[in-house]
């Protein structure tokens, strides 16, 4: 089980660099407004792509 | 901070490896589930490779796995994360040759996989088969694809990057990571290579890799997938932005330790399994999160269901994969998995999986896709979507329904004792048993072949349509 000696510390690395993300994401403002990034591929697609919505 | 009038009208988006990705992923998806059928066949008439050893079962069926996985599976998400990065990101791709080279790349990786796996070159290493070489240039491929992904949401042009992108980014980096430590090997010979790892530390790399392609392939990706073409096919955005962001890092986070549970009650110690367990269980949580998300998101949109064959298709495939997250939560559990375990349960879990969500939300995103990336109104013929959703949930339910009855039935049998303390059954009585719902299970297959077919008319006549031509289903005011 020598092998744990590499995975530990290679997980624990894994993990930090996981956070890292996190908080660049947290802190680049890219969580701060919900409601209009859900709304702008449909605005996006709405534009280019006029489909004959039967539905 | 990008404002909802910010968006771009001039953008000349790179369609053409798209394009050229989603027919190759049609392609490799009949070719991969052709094969899937002859070897289902070879389960119930077993002598009909006639002793040719290029056609026996245990060549082909890995043939089957890595075609459909890698062919099917693995084009579709290229195609579509080319796709959504460039639009969410309101950007063209990043290294438009190195992109075309990604495609030219995967599709000779297929080709070799075609080639060498029907000889018996094989690690024998489940979904990882491909040799050395081949691994090498998959290595090669994939970083490539990693650098045009990456760089394309690098130069966005609106700050936000849409949660899809997220679960495309965990998915390409976490392959890489997977496909590296996997194959790391001692090549032989040109054909032959030996695994680093010894025994049980093999095993466990090898699930580790093996579960997290289902977790991080076929789940991450797809989900990204789910989390832009149902808000598009719908019209209505996605039903909680904030559930996305939070089962999201879940996933990711407790996907990656889930994988011992393909190894419980073997060499593997004790508490290793007692992990995979556990977090396989934590694992429903965040699972049911992308299942609800997707779900609700038809939410003000439930009457689409009456007349719109692709919104079944993503209905039916989200109802999959929450069904499919509780069943492997479920069959992880080792009490469970003591009965589960070899049995055909197993098999109907996986194609549960991959033919109720991986294949479903393909065909439901290709078929949302092709009419955009071709510049057509609509697909050729919404009747023939409705034919394919039929035959593909009709298949997949009698595929899924006749492995649950053989699986259940081998594992009692197997485990079934006399009052006399011997088994009640032969191997080979159980084998017989199980030989009708092979039949059963050809025929769903079958089924969801035929599908695709029909798929591969639909898009053919849609792209020789000309543009902006009026689609069949048009109906014009007069």
């Amino acid at each position: 089980m020598d092998i744990i000696y590499i995975l530990i510390p290679l997980s624990v690395l894994f993990l930090l660099v996981a956070i890292l993300f996190f908080f660049w994401a947290v802190n680049s403002d890219q969580y701060e407004n919900f409601e209009s990034s859900s709304y702008h591929i449909l605005l996006d697609d709405k534009k280019k792509h006029k489909t004959n919505d039967l539905t | 901070m990008n404002t909802l009038n910010n968006l771009k009208t001039d953008i000349q988006y790179e369609y053409k490896v798209i394009k050229q990705l989603t027919i190759m992923a049609i392609f490799w998806g009949i070719i991969g589930m052709s094969i899937g059928v002859f070897v289902a066949s070879e389960l119930v008439w077993p002598d009909l490779n006639n002793g040719i050893s290029w056609l026996s079962f245990g060549r082909l069926r890995p043939l089957h796995t890595n075609i459909v996985i890698f062919g099917f599976g693995a084009t579709a998400l290229m195609a579509t994360s080319f796709y959504v990065a460039q639009r969410t990101c309101q950007t063209t791709l990043a290294f438009k040759n190195l992109a075309s080279f990604v495609f030219w790349g995967w599709q000779f990786v297929l080709i070799l996989a075609l080639i060498t796996l029907p000889l018996g070159i094989t690690t024998t290493k489940e979904y990882a088969e491909l040799e050395w070489p081949i691994a090498l240039i998959i290595a090669v491929v994939w970083i490539s694809y990693a650098i045009v992904y990456f760089g394309t949401v690098a130069k966005r042009t609106v700050s936000h990057i849409y949660v899809a992108n997220w679960f495309y980014g965990a998915f390409i980096i976490t392959v890489t990571l997977l496909h590296v430590v996997n194959h790391l090997s001692l090549p032989v010979t040109f054909t032959k290579s030996y695994s680093i790892y010894p025994g049980a530390v093999d095993a466990m790399v090898q699930w580790w890799y093996g579960h997290n392609a289902v977790g991080f392939l076929l789940t991450a990706g797809f989900l990204g997938m789910m989390y832009y073409f149902v808000p598009i096919q719908v019209k209505r955005p996605i039903y909680s932005y904030r559930l996305s962001i939070v089962h999201f890092w879940a996933l990711i986070g407790i996907y990656m330790w889930a994988g011992a549970h393909h190894l419980h009650y073997s060499a593997l110690p004790d508490w290793v399994q007692s992990i995979g367990m556990v977090f396989s269980l934590m694992l429903l949580a965040p699972s049911w999160g992308g299942m609800i998300n997707g779900i609700m998101t038809f939410s003000g949109a439930w009457h689409k269901l009456k007349t719109d064959p692709i919104s079944r298709f993503f209905i039916v495939c989200l109802t999959f994969y929450g069904m499919s997250t509780f069943e492997g939560s479920f069959m992880a559990i080792k009490t469970v998995n003591s009965l589960s375990h070899n049995t055909d349960w197993t098999i109907g879990h996986v194609h549960s999986g991959a033919l109720g969500w991986v294949s479903m939300i393909s065909i439901g995103s290709i078929y949302v896709l092709i009419p955009r990336i071709f510049d057509k109104r609509d697909m050729y013929s919404i009747k023939l979507m409705n034919v394919h959703f039929w035959l593909a949930t009709t298949g997949t339910l009698l595929y899924v329904t006749a492995m649950w009855i053989s699986g259940i039935m081998q594992g009692l049998m197997w485990r079934a004792i006399d009052d006399d303390g011997t088994l009640t059954y032969a191997f080979i009585e159980v084998v017989i048993a199980s030989h009708p719902f092979y039949i059963m299970r050809l025929f769903g297959g079958i089924l969801f072949l035929f599908g695709m077919i029909i798929m591969a008319y639909n898009v053919a006549m849609t792209i020789k349509e000309k543009t902006l031509e009026l689609s069949k289903n048009e109906k014009v005011m007069v």
